[in-house]
């Protein structure tokens, strides 16, 4: 086990076992979460931020594990964009995750860590645990849910199913749906895992080896579809790495990691193998791919948020294949037939999908003037 | 206030408490008025993503999206009044356009610039040249107007149409022009219009 870096998380047990989109039910689900700026005494400046496949709690605060600074720093923070010093921000770790919430890693009721005996979950079985960490927590009213990616399906999903929870909703880069092509990328990554033999049809805690090599290729695969080709580009070109003997930019002949691309994804595969659980990534991008709020609400988008009386506001980027535009409009084409005041705009931004992530200073601004 | 004097006849006409769509709404400048003065559900629709984005930083509901494309997906009569200023003569189909805009409203104010305007038809009677004035300020090949119109032929698209004018207001300059003689006279015109 890696050392911490960083304090770890808060975290609670919901009082009541969680009732499963599968039948089944989780009990003693256990939340991690970080909170971030003063709760008012009435409880009405929360803002829920939730979390993207691989993130985690760590929203403003370095990760225990990597020692890197939080992953949306940049935009939750005193006088920042999510303003810390007007908001009482709160970001849990997704149950199926392996940040302290409950997970394929956690021990069942025999003690032994769930491995694939852990149920399989959905998007709005993550947002039903978040709604136990408020009822916890005893916040009714979210001033705000705000999330990108997968995050965002869970403010989708929260406005859906729990619609008097938040009185604004913030959707950044995400879609309504998985894609065949979304659900394809995913099964690539999954099959890499399951492919790798120190996988050991998940039960590998505690064997002393992790299917490392499997995982690094998900993330390798995943980390492409992240990016934009004009950033991949920019970045990296055909340039060639320096030889280990001192060679500079030659080509090996061989197989070694002779583009910088590919010195560049084996990094991000093998540092990602260390703080991720390979058996979480299967269960979470399962979720993601379950994922189709139409479906869940009769076929059609608009019923789904047919209940809601929230202010929503949507943000693709112009580079984003993984969760085009398109995406985002079907979802603001609903809030529009559903009669909801929604804000849309897509921004233009060189980094793909990780754009909600990197400096776009147009983000900021938008987040910051609709979260008031 | 300072609005456009086409705005801010429509500001002054919208019924307090109503739903309006304000289509092709720029940085909210008129829907600002209407949500703090007139207690207006106000939504917005601007093709210039850096308009969208001052609209959603004033508190704003403002959608990016092209008044050519998305008016189709909102629902039939989602709105008291859609709003359409100064952007007709820049529709791919004008005609089709105001259907939508009272499809989606119950009413529509609309308002153009008169092509039929004495300076215009001097421009092109004298000079022969396609005129260029404070309310076309843009010559002819960069201009986003490329279905010029005129008072009357509007009227005629609106009784062909069966559409009711239930007020229209004329303007030369900053200041209002009445409606005599106002195909000469005018240099635009704002209607209140319902099915």
């Amino acid at each position: 086990m890696a050392t911490l870096l960083a304090p770890p998380s808060t975290s609670l047990t919901l009082p009541a076992p969680l009732a499963l989109d599968s039948g089944q039910r989780l009990e003693n689900v256990t939340i991690a979460y970080e909170t971030y700026g003063d709760l008012h005494a009435d409880k009405s400046n929360a803002i829920l931020v939730c979390h993207a496949l691989t993130g985690d709690q760590h929203l403003a605060s370095p990760h225990p594990i990597t020692g890197k600074p939080g992953w949306w720093n940049r935009m939750v923070g005193p006088g920042k964009p999510i303003d810390t010093s007007r908001y009482h921000v709160i970001c849990a770790n997704v149950i199926g995750s392996c940040m302290g919430s409950t997970g394929p890693a956690s021990p069942a009721s025999d003690g032994e860590p769930y491995g694939m005996r852990f149920p399989v979950i959905t998007i709005r079985d993550m947002v039903r645990a978040l709604i136990g960490l408020l009822d916890t927590l005893g916040i009714e009213r979210l001033h705000a849910v705000v999330g990108g990616s997968m995050g965002g399906m869970q403010t989708l999903s929260l406005a859906a199913n729990f619609p008097d929870r938040a009185a604004r909703v913030l959707a950044i880069a995400t879609t309504a749906r998985h894609s065949a092509q979304n659900i394809a990328f995913h099964e690539v990554g999954r099959q890499a895992i399951m492919a790798d033999p120190n996988w050991q049809g998940g039960s590998y805690y505690g064997t002393g080896s992790i299917p490392d090599k499997g995982l690094a290729v998900a993330r390798m695969a995943a980390h492409i579809t992240y990016l934009s080709e004009a950033g991949l580009t920019e970045k990296f070109g055909r340039r060639l790495q320096d030889r280990p003997d001192g060679t500079r930019g030659a080509k090996s002949f061989g197989f070694d990691a002779d583009f910088q691309v590919e010195s560049y994804l084996r990094y991000q595969g093998l540092s990602f193998s260390d703080r991720f659980d390979a058996n979480s990534y299967l269960y979470i991008t399962r979720a993601m791919d379950y994922f189709d709020l139409a479906e869940e609400h009769g076929g059609r988008l608009a019923d789904a948020f047919a209940g809601s009386s929230a202010r929503f506001c949507v943000i693709s980027f112009d580079t984003d294949w993984l969760y085009p535009t398109a995406d985002s409009r079907a979802v603001v084409h609903a809030l529009n037939a559903a009669a909801l005041p929604v804000s849309f705009v897509e921004l233009s931004a060189p980094f793909g999908h990780d754009s909600f992530l990197l400096d776009v200073p147009a983000l900021d601004r938008v987040v910051g003037g609709f979260l008031g | 206030m300072s609005l456009r004097p086409d705005l801010a006849v429509i500001a002054q006409h919208v019924a307090p408490g109503s739903r309006v769509l304000d289509v092709g709404c720029g940085d909210g400048e008129l829907m600002s008025v209407l949500r703090d003065d007139r207690q207006v559900d106000a939504r917005g629709l601007e093709i210039d993503p850096a308009k969208v984005e001052r609209g959603v930083s004033r508190g704003l509901s403002v959608v990016q999206g092209d008044a050519d494309r998305d008016l189709a997906n909102y629902p039939d009569d989602a709105f008291d009044y859609a709003i359409l200023s100064q952007t007709l003569q820049t529709a791919e189909r004008p005609d089709r356009m105001l259907d939508e805009l009272l499809r989606i409203g119950r009413r529509a104010f609309v308002s153009f610039p008169n092509f039929a305007h004495w300076r215009v038809r001097l421009a092109l009677l004298w000079r022969g040249r396609m005129p260029v004035t404070s309310r076309l300020p843009v010559t002819w090949y960069e201009t986003e107007n490329i279905h010029h119109l005129t008072v009357a032929d509007f009227h005629e698209l609106l009784a062909s149409k069966g559409v009711k004018v239930e007020r229209s207001w004329f303007f030369a300059g900053e200041r209002e022009s009445g409606s005599a003689g106002a195909n000469w006279r005018a240099e635009h015109a704002v209607y209140l219009l319902r099915r």
